[in-house]
């Protein structure tokens, strides 16, 4: 859901760059207080999640590196540091340590109900913001220079859009894991963008496709012992996307590639049909039939279209001869108003 | 008549890196003036618009708006960006884009509703849009989707419109009609100020001209200032535009 505004942003990486960031706060929360308390280590994830991000913020707008520079530079260094971090704690005689590796990957079947509950209480927590504030991100998202001579403090809206992404990014880390939560964070926006062109709709479905992913992967998973719930459901999410950007009508592939053969397959008809029309204009009589002969001086003519234009009865065939029916003759006469219309 | 100052600038100085791009702009724009800016391109001139609304931070200098800083004057200023700064993939719709003319007035949390609606399909109606009122605005030319941005300055109802290159793009109608709602505005008593490529065009449509280059070379009414002098100052060449009477 809060991946639509990501997208929107053109700012793909950043999921990306705030589950790795979060990392080491994951490793550092565990190192101080010893235990693995689920909120605990939530909070420092998102701690470190947020430093990251507005870390990436300000190196953008103070030096002149590029955003995805930026991006990659604060994804390597706290993932890296949060790497060593784990791998320290892992060398450490201490039982306790096992459960951090979930954190890389994931693993739904590990929650347990208080995890479901503060999911779902920030989730609605979200929404909320959401709903209350969407006229704000709405504008902006797409003009923020605009936005701030309407008035608006532009920064704390900014940060409201931020801290949520990186709120939604923290929670889903125990469920797909630092590795695939951009996937997750992305893979439902993506596909919702191609069914929809309105703002509220493609949050909407974004929010659908990701639930359906959450719920279909870990049916999934639960169904055969070895595969582990978080690549599962992102295979499903996954799948959302391809099967949008094949399938959607308007936006996607499949339906662009038909439209184009069937227009320029429309074409072809209409000027035969046109070419014709011309002819049979000079005559009294619109079905004078005339010699096929005449058509071959046209180009585009075949004898498929010719065929087509029999089928659709525009068009009589008698040895050798065609004339054009009176309904042949409407529709091209239409066909030719429209034209000139177009070109008005 | 023109004897208020709608915008005064003093000693106005933005860079983005070290070089600054604009130098000690002063800048006095009388009420009820429809300006051409104009300078060669990289000249600042959107910058110098940025820097007037607040979407820059100057090095230096200083803006007012009827006497009163910028900030306590918002709702007297609107502002069309140049239309290359927006994603117009953007999942929304024609009349959605003219209805954030009216955030601005409405404020944070509340909704627009029938009367911020009305005012909308108003100000489209004016921009010969109505018709596209439900268009996605990806689907719009490069011409309607200007339209669509002077409408939305159009329902913010102020009393100083600030244009970048309205006129990029469009065709001979539209750059027509454009202008008419221009003067139009001028006839009720605001104040427009446009960044402008045409100098062709100039005398024409406007009275008051500003020449911009870096540092600001010459500001004043059209019919004293409009001259083969001051283009070459600012432009570099000599230039030369058959001025028409
Ligand atoms: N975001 C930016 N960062 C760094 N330099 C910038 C930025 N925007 C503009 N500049 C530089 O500032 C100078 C003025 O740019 P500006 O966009 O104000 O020119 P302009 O007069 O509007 O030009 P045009 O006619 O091409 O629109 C240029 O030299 C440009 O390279
Ligand atoms: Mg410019």
């Amino acid at each position: 859901m809060l991946g639509s505004f990501a997208v929107l942003r053109k700012q793909s990486l950043l999921g990306d760059a705030i589950s790795h960031a979060a990392l080491p706060g994951i490793a550092i929360a565990f190192l101080i207080t010893g235990a693995k308390d689920t909120n605990t280590l939530l909070l420092g994830a998102l701690i470190s999640g947020l430093v990251g991000t507005f870390w990436i913020q300000g190196i953008i707008s103070k030096t002149h590196l590029k955003s995805d520079t930026a991006l990659g530079l604060i994804l390597s260094l706290f993932f890296g540091f949060g790497m060593l971090l784990l791998t320290y704690i892992q060398k450490q005689p201490n039982a306790n340590q096992a459960g951090l590796d979930k954190y890389l990957f994931g693993q739904a079947a590990t929650l347990v109900e208080s995890d479901v509950w503060l999911m779902s209480i920030v989730t609605g927590i979200c929404l909320l913001v959401l709903l209350l504030f969407w006229k704000e991100f709405k504008i902006l998202l797409f003009d923020a220079d605009y936005t701030k001579t309407l008035g608006f403090n532009t920064k704390f809206i900014d940060i409201l859009i931020t801290t949520f992404i990186v709120l939604a990014i923290v929670l889903g880390l125990q469920t797909v894991g630092v590795v695939l939560m951009s996937a997750m964070l992305l893979a439902p926006a993506a596909a919702a963008r191609q069914w929809t062109n309105s703002l509220s709709m493609m949050v909407f479905l974004a929010a659908i496709f990701g639930a359906f992913s959450g719920v279909f992967g870990t049916a999934i998973s639960a169904s055969q012992n070895n595969l582990s719930t978080g690549p599962v459901i992102v295979i499903v999410a996954g799948i959302f996307v391809l099967i949008s950007f094949v399938f959607s009508p308007g936006r996607g592939l499949l339906f662009k590639q038909i439209r184009f053969i069937k227009n320029r397959r429309d074409l072809k008809l209409h000027k035969t049909l046109a070419f014709m029309y011309h002819i049979a204009k000079t005559h009294e009589d619109i079905s004078h039939p005339h010699t096929i002969k005449i058509l071959n001086n046209f180009q585009g003519y075949t004898k498929g279209t010719l065929q087509k234009l029999v089928d659709k009865r525009y068009v009589k065939l008698e040895s050798g001869n065609w004339s054009l029916t009176n309904e042949g003759y409407k529709t091209a006469a239409n066909l030719y108003n429209q034209q000139s219309e177009n070109n008005e | 008549m023109k004897n208020k100052i709608a915008v005064q600038v003093d000693d106005l100085t933005v860079a983005y890196n070290y070089k600054p791009v604009l130098w000690d702009i002063d800048l006095e724009i009388p009420e009820g003036v429809l300006m051409a800016i104009v300078g060669p391109n990289g000249a600042g001139k959107s910058t110098l618009i940025k820097s007037i609304l607040g979407i820059l931070k100057p090095i230096a200098g200083s803006v007012a708006i009827y006497g009163k800083p910028y900030d306590k004057q918002r709702s007297l200023v609107a502002y069309v960006p140049q239309k290359g700064s927006v994603d117009w993939d953007f999942p929304t719709t024609a009349l959605d884009v003219v209805m954030m003319g009216t955030y601005g007035s409405l404020g944070w949390i509340k909704r627009p509703g029938q009367k911020e609606k009305k005012a909308a399909l108003e100000a489209l109606e004016k921009v010969g849009m109505l018709s596209f009122k439900n268009r996605q605005i990806s689907q719009l030319s490069g011409g309607q989707q200007q339209r669509i941005f002077l409408a939305r300055a159009l329902v913010q109802n102020a009393s100083i419109y600030f244009m970048d290159e309205p006129f990029q793009g469009v065709d001979a109608t539209t750059e027509i009609a454009i202008i008419n709602i221009l003067k139009e505005l001028r006839k009720a008593g605001k104040t427009v100020i446009v960044v402008h490529h045409d100098l062709q065009t100039v005398p024409e449509y406007f009275d008051w001209v500003t020449f911009l280059n870096v540092k600001k070379i010459a500001t004043g009414p059209v019919k004293d200032i409009f001259n083969d002098d001051n283009l070459t100052k600012t432009y570099g060449i000599n230039y030369k535009v058959v001025v028409s009477d």
